[in-house]
Order: C-alpha cells, then structure tokens, then sequence
C-alpha cells in the first residue's frame, strides 16, 4: 500500500552496516572457487588474494582474478567464468551460490562478507542447473518453465485498440511485486522438490517451481491475461504442478526480490482444486 | 499484397532489449519469421535498467494545455536542435498509443486513486506526462515485450539464438543478406540468412570503463558495423547523467524520478562542512539547481544538472565532504512517495549502506547513454510547413493533431535504415530522436516507437524490395563463408597469443588496455572537453591499438572462453573511442552534452550539423563529415531553460584568489 510506514533499516542491515564501517579498504581477502571445464568435466577447487577497495563486491574481485589469473600459491591459471548483466540486482543474471547459499553476485558487498584481512568468501555454481563453465550455469528450464504456465498476456494483436482495462492501486501493487520476477532461480537452488534434469525432454513433467507458480498467479489476475486461466491451472494441476511442492517455504526466504512466493503457490494450490472440482462436475 | 511464403524470408534482429523485442513482435505479428540473436537471455538486456517512465501527452497534461506537438518540441529543445525533426515529431505523436498497447500487454503502470494510470514529472518539462512501474519500469517493460516474444516462439514464430554474439554483417552486393554469429558456449562459428537485419544493440558505455550500463554495452556490435562499412552519427554525443552512485565495478543510476518525485539536489553552504547531511540546517543548504533555474529547478535536462554538479564540485571545491559528490535528498518526502521509489532506493540501501529515507545520497554524474549511434535515415512525413516556426509557447494550442503520419511516412522501407540497404538501426544504437542531449524518459520510447513503426519498413523491405526478387536464400554461399572465414582467422590469431595466467606484464594486458582506455575517455571526453585535450587522448588511443596488437590473451579455452569475447570487443572499443574522440574534436562548438571550454557557445551555422564518422579498413582510421539535417519544422532558439544569475546569493566557495 502507498501508506505503509517507512521501513529503517532492518536488525540485519545494521550488523551489516556495521560490519561495513568497520572494514578498512586496500586489505587482502580470500576467494575460493569451485572450478569445472566443461561439462563433464571434474571440479577443482582454487583460491585467490584479492586485494579491496570501496564499495568492492564479488564482480570487482572476479574482474581482478580475470585480469591477473594467479591462484594464491602462483599457479597460473584462466580467467573465471561467469554470467553477469546490469550489476544492480535487477536482471538475475550473476546469480551463484556464496558461502552456501544461492544469490546474485553483484549485490554481495566484501565488506560484509568478509570485513577482516584474511577472510574468505566461497563461490559455487548454482547445483540445480547444469554448469557450462565455473559458475555460469544454464537456466534455460526457468524460462521454458514460463512457457508451460503461458506467462504472457494473449493481446489481440499490435494494432492501436485504446487502452488496457483499468485497475485499482491495490491490484497494480500486488501485481507489481509478482512482475519483479527476474528468473535468476534463487528460488529453485533453495527448492528441495526442484531437481537438476539434464534432459529437456523430461522439463515438461518436472516440478516448475515457485517462480513459475507465481507467474500464473500474476497473469491470471490480469483481466485479458485470464483468458488462458483455464490452461494455466490445467498445467498446474498435471504432472509437475502445484501439488509436488513439499512447502518447505525455502524459496521465499532466498527470493531477492521479497516475491511473496508461499502465498502464490497457496493461491494456486486453491485455484487448482476448485478448478479440478469444476471441470469434473461438468464433465 | 505479396504473399510470402512461411519460411523462405526471414529478418534477424541482433539485440533483446526493448527495441529489438518491439521489432521481433511486430515482424512476427506480419507473418515474417525472426531469428532473434542476444550476448543474453533477452529477459536480462539493459533495458531492465531503466528506472524513472516513459513519456506520452496524456488526457489530464492534454486538458492543462500539453499536447504531442509540445513532446515534440521539448524533445528537440532539449536535444539542442541537432536530431532530425520529422522523426521525433512522429515519435511523440505515437508515443499514448504505445503506452496503450504496453497497457494492454500488462505491465503494471502506477495507478490513481480511480484506476487510471498514473503521472510523475521528468526533467524539461513542466507538465506530467512520465508514466511509470514504480522505480523499474525499464524492467517492467522489457518483461511485457519479452513475454510477448516467449508467445511467439511458443507458436514457432520467433527462433531465439541466446548467448550468440553478433560478430560481422554479411554485406553481399551492396545490401545486408545476414550475419555471422558466435555461439558463448561451444565456440562455433556460422552464418546465418536473412533478408533484413536489425541492429538493436544498444549503447557504447564500457568505452568509458564505469558507466551506469551493464557488462555487455561494448558497442561491439555497432563498432563491428562501423568497421564493415555503416556510418555512425553525432559519436560524440554521450550523455552523462547527473545522479550516480560510485561503486568499484560501475556506477549505479539514481534515476531523475527521485528529483521527479520532489528529490532536492543540494550542497553544504560551507565547503568541507563535516557534518552529515541531515545535520546540516536548511539555511546552510545550497540548494543551486533551484537558484540558478526557478522554472525547471531540480528538473533541467541531464546535460545541464550534469555540468552544475560537476561545475560545483571541481570548479568551486563544494563537493560534500570536499569530494566530488552531491546529496540528492528525498528524507523531506513522505512515505508514499518514498514507496514509489522503492525500487531505486533499494538499490542505494544494498550498495552504500544508509537509508536514503533518512540521510540524504551522495551522488556524482556518470556516463549513462549514447545519443549518438548507427547513422539511418527516413521519409518524411506529411507535415511540411512553409518555413520553421518558433519554439512552441508551454500552455498554447498546437498547430497540428497527431495523426499518423505526420512526421515519417509509416512502412516507408528507409525509415531507421543505416547506409547499407537491408541494415536497419533500432533504439540506443541509432543516432536519430535525441541530438545533443536526451530528454529523461525518452528512451524507453524511442527504443519501442522505432521496434513497432519502423518494424513495419523491415516487412514492407523484405516483401517488396530487394529481397522480392532476390532473396537472401539465393545468395551464393561463398559470400557468407568468407565471412566465417575472416572472424575465425580473427579468432584464431586472439588464441595464438593465449598464456593461461597472463603474461605478466601490463603493456600487453587486454584487461589493462580495456581499463586505460576507459579512463582516458572519461577524462578526456566526458563533462568538460578541450581541443588539446581531446588530441592528447588520440595520442592514448593510438598507443593502446599499438599494445593491442601485441597482446596476450589469458585464455586459451576452445569452450565458454569468456576472455576472447572481453578482448575481441576491446579491440572495437578503441576503434568507437576513436570516433567518439574525432567527432568531438571537429565540433568546435558547445551543444547539449557536448561542452567545449574551448568554443564554449553553440554555432548553428557551422556546427548545426550531423558529425559522421565513416571507417577506412585500409588505413584504420576514422574520418569526420559533416551532414546537414533536416530542421524545418522548429526553428533554433537560445537553449537557457531561464537561467538566472544566482552568483549574488552563492556563497563565496573557496577564498579569492588574486588574479594574475
């Protein structure tokens, strides 16, 4: 809602800003990454000094490594791979796994992360998805994933036809949230129910996930985008679907964008039984 | 009507951000098949990065006296009358259908009480005509086109090459028949056919090392083009925008929306005054985009906050904190406002630390955009007065409506085509609309107008022109295979000087060269420029070609070699610096972002001009022509945006000094 209190800083931003004005620049930190080829290929684990500097996160210590790929006992070695885009937390694409738990690279201040001479930060790829090469993975299933839920809205067609139904604020701010999905899959490395799959043949019956739940949930709030509702519940309901969820509730907790993911996939849940229930009384 | 056949012609769009998603809809919708390449998943293109809107007259601005026509002549106003008028005029004349149709497709514009869609105002205007989707609404309307496009590629219409970078355009008999492509992953090399290519492919900020764009805005595709024989316009024109926040990988973009929203830019009455920002009493605040603009305040086009920022900071030393930054303070607004911005002060709560509800933001200007790009043309349209007119009066009627038409002639094949036929130029990587300066909001815009008007020239070029008689699919194949050929023996030549580890020395370091050349360009040819200065960096450029050439490559990887790809576009950067560095060498006059403390006025009469810089291979050098443009419709008035003299009320920065 438009009025909803200013929201400070919360408990963890605090220590977090504490433990940034603590940190002094120019000190050396640890990177430790796990390293793979290719696929098929082994992993290997390697570390590097980085030196930091103001405002330094896990792209500029990456961009240091590629223009001086030495490990920390003088091995030398290539530059590390990974996938990246705006640096500003709003395209999903740096996503990895840091000290454990998946989320996006550009966003993780060494500061935090490591404010003392000598700390260490681990990188990993995300483990759900197939690597290509050292952290970057290929997450072409989370975007297949939103063609099987048809998250799109059928428009007629490009043509000037005036404009979109009108919508209450309350609507669009609910709407709102759910469209700042940015597929970056944090959701799915958390998920216990969502498996790597290899084989694309098999994404179709697999579990799709929090995000693409909650991507039928926005366009099935949409007044033309519930024309396809019907389709979408019935891909929810088949194999796959809603209902292999286990409600662990991992995926809101890693969610960056704070997508009230759980309560989407509640929504659906309870749009798939009435649906099912609807279509076998008039079948 | 020609009917074409289902697969026999085809158009490639090169770029996913919102104008090649625009353009790859639009040619679907007309029943031409799209192979549609991007360095990315289209869903994570820059656009996502735009922040504030989208501007459009609207029924409420429309009822106070705004029009179309005042879009218009804001756009070229605050373009310091260098773009070519009869495209802009069409463009701001279509831009409420496009916020309709973007409506329609579901993005989640900010809504009234009632349901409508809300307003917010932007810098050079002084009605509300700047729609939006919170502070990220660039990410709302790249998800709409893209989920138009996923419809697309459901129905088999559009074919997706993801992770494929654009390397050379196949120019066969003096018209683009395709495109040579390499795939990120396995490393291979191919051609590719098509009757028409759109370059959709963004602006150039790596050349300047840290700028508000993301990791993939080489300009490598465009430079490539550049080298292959397309013109280039108005190089020099980069903007710089005021409000960012510095950061060890790039700068991040505060958008104008904050000062849109009520934002206030001020600094310390007392150079180096130690206090936080909240601390400080108004009355010790100078608040000087306000005293030196009373119309527009806090809302002057980029260029000129640009320039007053940096003119405060390194000319009179009243950065805060004695640094060269700013505050840009938003803690006097309420609540709600705050939440309409959620989305950007998010971003300065991640990367600084302070709540910018509470302690006011430090910022500094930073290179953001290029107005500059692939030189294309068009037709004009069906308005064609006598002689020019002036400014248009804020408040008064227009002379025209907004019927289509007006301004370029829709599905005319040239419109936004570059100098090669069958090459065309879409959004951030053309030279049209902007000219000197870009009006906030208008991106968005001009990326989408030129996908939706001018994707019908795309249809109407591979339907009726050459390709009708000649399409791509009769080509011979040794025009694309030499093609190949030449970027594999580009490869190949990279990987012979691979040493995993780097050779050690910085002279031959590609990472180096890349960052040497990104400070020198922002010393050199960002906010304040000097002849002297400007050949001083051309001197650089050519001592970092010379290095380039004897570089090693860090990786010698035949997959995923991530490396080659950075070091290729270096080696493009230099070439687009050259021009950029070129073009604002000849222009011996001050125009929109381009400022000159060596020619410190405008010269319409030499320099209201189109720069155009055009590539010799032979002796890899850039040369500069002017072109005139077409200004008939608006004639060029003094651009002051009511600046008044404050230097009364300024206080007095650094001690005088005794001149000599």
């Amino acid at each position: 809602m438009s009025t909803t209190a200013p929201a400070t800083l919360s408990a963890a931003e605090q220590s977090a800003a504490a433990r940034r004005s603590s940190a002094k620049p120019g000190r050396s930190i640890r990177i430790k990454i796990k390293r793979c080829d290719g696929p098929g290929k082994p992993s290997r684990w390697e570390t590097f000094k980085v030196v930091t500097e103001r405002g330094s996160n896990i792209i500029s210590c990456l961009q240091q490594i590629a223009a001086n790929p030495v490990t920390i006992d003088g091995q030398k070695t290539t530059p590390v791979v990974w996938d990246s885009g705006c640096l500003e937390e709003v395209c999903g694409a740096c996503t990895m796994v840091i000290n454990g738990k998946a989320r996006q690279s550009c966003s993780c201040l060494i500061d935090e992360y490591a404010p003392n001479e000598g700390d260490e930060i681990t990188l990993e790829p995300m483990s759900k998805f197939p690597v290509v090469r050292d952290l970057w993975v290929d997450r072409s299933r989370v975007f297949h994933n939103l063609k099987r839920v048809k998250a799109w809205v059928p428009i007629d067609g490009t043509y000037n036809q005036g404009a979109g139904p009108r919508e209450s604020p309350e609507q669009q701010e609910t709407r709102y949230v759910l469209s700042t999905c940015m597929s970056c899959g944090c959701c799915l490395e958390a998920c216990p129910q969502f498996n790597q799959e290899p084989d694309p043949a098999a994404w179709d019956t697999a579990f799709l996930g929090a995000h693409a739940i909650s991507q039928a949930r926005l366009f099935n709030m949409h007044e033309t985008g519930k024309r396809l509702k019907g389709e979408r519940l019935e891909a929810l309901a088949g194999p796959g679907g809603v209902n292999e969820c286990g409600n662990a509730q991992n995926c809101v907790k890693v969610c960056p964008k704070k997508i009230p993911l759980t309560e989407s996939i509640a929504a659906m849940g309870r749009a798939v039984t009435i649906h099912s229930v609807t279509r076998f009384f008039s079948r | 009507m020609v009917t074409i056949g289902a697969t026999d012609r085809r158009v490639i769009v090169v770029g996913g951000g919102l104008a090649g998603l625009a353009a790859s809809v639009r040619i679907a919708e007309a029943g031409v098949p799209v192979d549609l390449f991007s360095m990315v998943p289209v869903k994570r293109s820059h656009s996502v990065c735009a922040q504030g809107g989208i501007n459009a007259c609207n029924e409420v601005s429309r009822q106070q006296g705004y029009s179309e026509y005042e879009h218009f002549d804001e756009t070229i106003y605050g373009g310091d009358f260098l773009a070519d008028q009869h495209p802009v005029l069409e463009m701001a004349n279509w831009a409420p259908r496009i916020i309709d149709l973007l409506d329609r497709m579901g993005v989640p514009f900010n809504r009234t009480a009632e349901g409508f869609r809300d307003l917010r105002l932007f810098g050079g205007s002084l009605f509300k005509r700047t729609h939006f989707a919170g502070a990220t609404t660039g990410q709302q309307l790249i998800y709409a086109l893209d989920e138009q496009v996923r419809r697309y590629e459901a129905e088999g219409k559009v074919t997706k090459y993801e992770f494929w970078e654009f390397l050379w355009p196949v120019i066969e008999e003096g018209r683009c028949v395709g495109i040579v492509a390499q795939d990120m992953r396995t490393m291979q090399i191919r051609s590719f056919r098509g009757d028409a290519v759109v370059m959709a492919t963004g602006g150039n900020g790596l050349v300047f090392g840290k700028s508000t764009q993301s990791v993939i805005c080489t300009g490598g595709a465009a430079a490539r083009c550049f080298r292959a024989g397309v013109w280039y316009g108005n190089p020099e024109m980069i903007q710089v925008h005021p409000t960012a926040i510095p950061g060890a990988d790039k700068t991040r973009l505060m958008s104008e929306s904050a000062r849109g929203e009520g934002g206030r830019v001020w600094v310390p009455r007392k150079p180096g005054d130690p206090r936080k920002g909240s601390q400080i009493p108004e009355n010790e605040r100078y608040y000087f985009l306000e005293e030196r603009y009373p119309d527009y305040k806090n809302l002057v086009p980029r260029d000129i906050a640009t320039r007053e920022i940096f003119s405060v900071c390194v000319d009179d030393g009243m950065g805060v904190h004695g640094e060269n930054q700013v505050y840009l303070d938003l803690t006097h607004l309420p609540a709600s406002t705050h939440h309409k911005l959620e989305g950007i002060l998010e971003i300065y709560k991640k990367f600084v630390g302070d709540d910018p509800q509470h302690e006011p933001m430090k910022i500094f200007p930073s290179v953001h955009y290029s107005m500059g790009g692939l030189w294309t043309t068009f037709t004009k349209g069906r308005y064609n007065p006598a002689e020019p007119r002036p400014k248009h009066k804020s408040g008064s009627a227009a002379p025209i409506g907004s019927e289509v038409g007006l301004g370029m002639a829709p599905g005319e094949m040239n419109n936004m085509v570059t100098n090669v036929p069958g090459l065309y130029a879409f959004g951030e990587v053309n030279f049209a609309y902007h000219g000197a300066n870009r009006l906030g909001a208008n991106a968005l815009l001009s990326c989408i107008f030129d996908g939706l008007f001018c994707g019908l020239s795309v249809v109407n070029w591979v339907k009726d022109g050459t390709p009708k008689t000649k399409p791509a699919a009769t080509v011979h194949q040794n025009a694309y295979d030499a093609v190949v050929r030449q970027e594999e023996q580009k490869v190949a030549r990279l990987l012979s000087t691979a040493k995993p580890g780097g050779s050690g020395a910085v002279e031959t370091n590609p990472y180096a060269i890349g960052k040497e050349l990104g400070d020198e360009m922002t010393k050199a040819c960002t906010v304040v420029r000097e002849g002297k200065r400007l050949e001083q960096a051309l001197g650089k450029i050519a001592e970092l070609k010379d290095r380039y050439q004897r570089l090693s490559l860090h990786d010698s990887a035949t997959w995923t070699n991530q490396s080659l790809s950075y070091t290729r576009s270096v080696g493009d950067m230099l070439i687009m610096a050259e021009a950029l560095l070129r073009g604002a060498h000849v222009r011996n006059e001050s125009r929109g972002a381009h400022y000159r403390k060596d020619f410190t006025s405008r010269n319409d009469e030499q320099f209201m001009k189109s720069t155009v810089a055009k590539y010799d291979p032979s002796s890899d050098s850039v040369s500069i022509e002017l072109m005139s443009i077409d200004a008939s419709l608006i004639a060029p008035t003094a651009r002051t945006y009511g600046k008044t003299d404050d230097s009364a009320k300024k206080p007095a920065a650094k001690p005088a000094v005794a001149t000599v």
